[in-house]
C-alpha cells in the first residue's frame, strides 16, 4: 500500500531535492570562498583588516541563520532598494553563515601548522605569498578537511529553511504533497528524512575519499 | 529609512517574548544533556541490540534537518493520539537533535579518560554503575562544559526556527508585527542585534572556559 | 620562545671521528692564515636581544670570515640558538646590527640614515644565508625530492629539470638518492636531518647555520650526521656557524670555538685552546661537567 504512494510521491520529492542540491552547491562555493578569504584576512598584518574580517565571524556566529535568510529577504532589498530573489537570498544567507564558521577553520587550521614550517620557508627565502601558498596552505588543508566536511552536512541541513522563505526545494515540495494526502504525513515526512540522510551520506563519503586522497605519505 | 521611534515601540513587544525563547532554549538543552549522556552510555553497551539503535539514532538525526524534525514531530504525533502544544513539539525536537551531537561531547570527555581508572576500579571492585558514577562521568564531564555551554548558545540561535510551527518566539512576533507595519527593516534587525546581544557575551565566557581548561 | 630549543642535549663519547686535516695543528693554523685579512662575510655589532624581560643576548661582536667554521658551545639558555636565529631572521633584534657580505640584514640605508628592511630587502640578503634547524622541519606534505627541488625552483627560478639533477646530486651526497620518493615520515630521523641538510645547500648560501642538528636524534643516528656535515665542512668554501653540544664534533670541525654565557661571548679561540686550555672559570666549569659525566673526554 504505501510503496504505492512512494512511487506515486517520488518524482515530486526528487525535483524538490534537486533544487535542495542546487542550493547546496552555489551556498557551499560561496561559503568557501568566504571562509579563506576571511580566514585569511583575519590573520593579516593590518589591524583594520582583522578587525573587519572579526566583525564579520562574530556578527555572522553570533546571530541566527534563519534571522540572517529572513533579514537578507525581507530587510535588505528595502534598505538598499534593490531586488533579490528567494533563491539569491537563500544562497547568500547560507553563503555568509557557513563563511563565517567556516573561517575560523581556515583561521585555526592555518594556525596549526607547526612554527618550524615557516620557519624552514623564510630560510629558504621563500616569500610571504609563497610560505603561505606552497607550504602553510597545503598542510592546512589537510586539517580543514573534516571540518569542512561537517560544515557540508550543517549548510545541506541548513538549506531546509529556505522553505520559510518559499523556495520550491525539498522540504517544500514534501509540505505541498502533505496538504493533499494528510493521511500520508508520516510517510513524507519519513521519505524526507530519508532522502536528507541519503545526501548526507553521499557527501560524507566524498570528503571521506578527498581526506584519503590527501593524506598520502602522512604519518 | 530606518524608523528610531517604531523600532523603539516595539522593542517592549519582543522583550516581552524573550523569556519564552530562553525557557525553549533551557528545557530543549535538558533534554539534550540527559537524551544525550544516555545515548553516550547505551553506544558504549556491550550488547550489541543496546548500542546500534544508538548509533543508528545519533547518525539519522544528526543528518538531517532540525526544522524537518520540528515538522515530524509537530504532524505526526497527533497522528497517533499524542497531541502536544507547538511549544512542546519543538522544544522536543530541539532537545532530541541536539542530543546526538551531545551524545558525541560525553563521548570524547569519556574517551579521554585515563583507562588505568577503569583497571583501578575493577581492581577495587567497584560494580558498573558505581565505576561510572564515582569514578569515570565525574572526571569525564567537567572538561566538556565549556563545549556543552557552545551548544547551549547554538540551540538558543536555532529557537526561530519554532517560529515556523507558530510558536510565539522572537521570530514570530516579529513576523506578526511586520505583517501590520510592513517594517521589517527594523524588525528584523532588532531580532538580529537582540540574538548577538545576547549570545556574543556568553560565547566569550565559554571561549574564556575554554582557555583556562587548556591551561589546566 | 628560542632559547626554550636550547634543551642539553645527550652527549654521547661513543662516536669516532677520523681525523681530518683540521684536527692537524699545522692545518688549523692554515684554515687561520686563510681567513686572516679577509673581509668578514657575517658582522654582527652590538647585537642585543629581549623576550619580553629576559634579555637573551647583551651584546654581541661577532665577525665571520668567508668559509671559516665557527662552532658556538654553551649553556643551555646562554642564547646561542637565538644568535642563528637573528642571522636567519627568524628573530629581530632588539639593537645592534648584522652586516651580511658587506650589507646591513636588519636594516637598509636610506638617506644616508639606518631604517628597518622591508619584507624586499630581507629577501635579497637573505640568499647569502641557510640553516639546518633542531627538529628538521621538513615539509611533511612534499616528498623527500620535492623537499629539495621547491626552493630553488620557487625562489631561484632554476628550471625544473636542472633543479632535479641538482637535488639528485645533492641527495647522493648525503647519502639518500634513494629515498627520493619518500615522504619525510617515512624517514629516520637521522635521515630527515641529512634531507634537510641537502635542501639547505642546494641554495648555495655563502653562511650555513646548523642549529643543535643532532639535539632531536636518537644517539646511533648521530653519527651519520655529523659525517655528512663534515664532509661538507671539509670543501670549504662556506662559512659555517654551528651550535652545537657535541663537543668532539665542535673540536674536530670548526676553525674557531665561541663560548657563550648569559648572553655573552665570554672566550673564543681555536678548538685546541677552548678545549685543551680554557682561560675563564666558566668555560672551564662548562667543560668540566661534559668531562665528570664521562663525556667529550676523547680528546681532552
Amino acid at each position: 500500500m504505501s510503496i504505492e504512494y512512494i512511487v506515486e510521491f517520488m518524482p515530486s520529492l526528487l525535483r524538490g531535492a534537486a533544487v535542495t542540491l542546487e542550493i547546496t552547491l552555489y551556498s557551499l562555493v560561496a561559503a568557501f570562498v568566504l571562509s579563506f578569504i576571511a580566514g585569511l584576512a583575519r590573520l593579516s598584518k593590518w589591524r583594520i583588516i582583522r578587525f573587519i574580517a572579526a566583525a564579520y565571524v562574530e556578527v555572522l556566529r553570533g546571530t541566527s541563520l534563519l534571522v540572517q535568510l529572513f533579514w537578507i529577504y525581507f530587510a535588505l532589498p528595502v534598505l538598499l532598494d534593490i531586488n533579490l530573489t528567494a533563491m539569491q537570498a537563500g544562497v547568500l544567507a547560507l553563503g555568509l553563515n557557513y563563511g563565517a564558521y567556516g573561517s575560523e577553520v581556515v583561521r585555526s587550521s592555518i594556525l596549526a601548522v607547526p612554527k618550524g614550517q615557516t620557519e624552514a620557508s623564510i630560510a629558504l627565502n621563500f616569500t610571504p605569498y609563497q610560505r603561505m601558498r606552497y607550504i602553510i596552505l597545503p598542510q592546512a588543508i589537510r586539517s580543514m578537511l573534516p571540518s569542512f566536511g561537517n560544515l557540508q552536512i550543517e549548510l545541506l541541513k541548513g538549506t531546509s529553511l529556505v522553505y520559510l522563505i518559499t523556495i520550491t526545494e525539498l522540504l517544500y515540495a514534501g509540505m505541498q504533497l502533505r496538504t493533499y494526502n494528510m493521511s500520508q504525513t508520516t510517510l513524507i515526512f519519513t521519505l524526507l528524512l530519508v532522502i536528507y540522510f541519503v545526501i548526507a551520506f553521499a557527501f560524507n563519503t566524498i570528503i571521506r575519499l578527498i581526506e584519503r586522497k590527501v593524506s598520502v605519505g602522512r604519518s | 529609512m530606518w524608523d528610531w521611534d517604531y523600532a523603539i515601540s516595539v522593542l517592549p513587544d519582543l522583550l516581552k517574548v524573550l523569556p519564552l525563547t530562553v525557557a525553549a532554549t533551557f528545557i530543549g538543552f535538558g533534554i539534550s544533556v540527559v537524551f544525550g549522556l544516555l545515548l553516550a552510555l547505551m553506544s558504549r553497551s556491550s550488547i550489541k541490540m543496546v548500542r546500534f539503535p544508538a548509533k543508528a539514532f545519533v547518525e539519522f538525526v544528526r543528518n538531517t534537518p532540525l526544522l524537518v524534525q520540528i515538522f515530524f514531530i509537530y504532524f505526526v504525533l497527533p497522528l497517533y493520539g499524542i497531541s502536544l502544544s507547538a511549544f512542546t513539539c519543538g522544544v522536543i525536537a530541539l532537545g532530541l537533535h541536539y542530543s546526538t551531537y551531545l551524545s558525541e561531547v560525553y563521548r570524547s570527555g569519556i574517551e579521554a579518560v585515563d583507562k588505568g581508572q577503569w583497571e583501578a576500579s575493577t581492581a577495587l571492585n567497584f560494580s558498573k554503575s558505581q565505576t561510572w558514577l564515582r569514578v569515570i562521568l565525574p572526571q569525564a564531564v567537567p572538561p566538556t562544559i565549556p563545549v556543552m555551554g557552545n551548544y547551549l548558545i547554538v540551540m538558543f540561535k536555532e529557537t526561530p526556527l519554532l517560529s515556523a510551527i507558530s510558536v510565539g518566539e522572537l521570530l514570530m512576533t516579529a513576523k506578526g508585527l511586520g505583517s501590520m507595519s510592513f517594517k521589517y527593516v527594523e524588525l528584523y534587525t532588532l531580532i538580529g542585534v537582540l540574538f548577538l546581544v545576547l549570545s556574543y557575551p556568553c560565547s566569550l565566557l565559554v571561549r574564556a572556559a575554554e582557555k583556562r581548561l587548556a591551561r589546566k | 620562545m628560542a632559547t626554550s630549543s636550547n634543551a642539553p642535549a645527550p652527549v654521547r663519547d661513543e662516536i669516532d671521528f677520523s681525523p681530518t686535516e683540521h684536527n692537524d695543528p699545522a692545518s688549523e693554523k692554515q684554515a687561520g692564515a686563510i681567513h686572516a685579512g679577509l673581509e668578514p662575510i657575517v658582522r654582527y655589532r652590538d647585537i642585543g636581544i629581549s623576550f619580553g624581560e629576559n634579555e637573551v643576548l647583551k651584546g654581541i661582536n661577532l665577525d665571520i670570515a668567508p668559509g671559516e667554521k665557527v662552532a658556538v658551545i654553551g649553556p643551555s639558555g646562554s642564547g646561542k640558538t637565538t644568535l642563528a636565529r637573528i642571522l636567519m631572521t627568524l628573530e629581530q633584534p632588539t639593537r645592534g646590527t648584522i652586516e651580511v657580505d658587506g650589507e646591513h640584514l636588519w636594516h637598509k640605508e636610506m638617506k644616508g640614515q639606518l631604517v628597518p628592511a622591508d619584507e624586499k630587502h630581507l629577501h635579497r640578503v637573505r640568499k647569502k644565508i641557510g640553516m639546518v634547524f633542531q627538529h628538521f622541519n621538513l615539509f611533511p606534505h612534499m616528498t623527500i625530492l620535492r623537499n629539495v627541488t621547491e626552493a630553488p625552483i620557487r625562489v631561484l627560478g632554476v628550471p625544473k629539470k636542472e633543479a632535479v639533477t641538482q637535488a639528485v646530486e645533492m641527495l647522493e651526497k648525503v647519502g639518500l638518492a634513494d629515498k627520493a620518493d619518500c615522504y619525510p615520515s617515512q624517514l629516520s630521523g637521522g635521515q630527515k636531518q641529512r634531507v634537510a641538510i641537502a635542501r639547505a645547500l642546494v641554495m648555495q648560501p655563502q653562511v650555513m647555520l646548523f642549529d643543535e642538528v643532532t639535539s632531536a636524534l636518537d644517539p646511533e643516528l648521530v653519527g651519520e650526521v655529523l659525517n655528512v656535515i663534515k664532509d661538507i665542512a671539509a670543501e670549504g668554501r662556506m662559512a659555517m656557524l654551528l651550535i652545537t653540544h657535541e663537543m668532539d664534533f665542535a673540536r674536530d670541525v670548526a676553525d674557531r670555538v665561541i663560548f657563550t654565557d648569559g648572553g655573552l661571548i665570554v672566550e673564543q679561540g681555536p678548538p685546541s685552546q677552548i678545549f685543551e686550555n680554557p682561560q675563564s672559570e666558566r668555560l672551564q666549569a662548562f667543560l668540566s661537567r661534559f668531562r665528570s659525566n664521562g663525556f667529550g673526554g676523547a680528546y681532552g
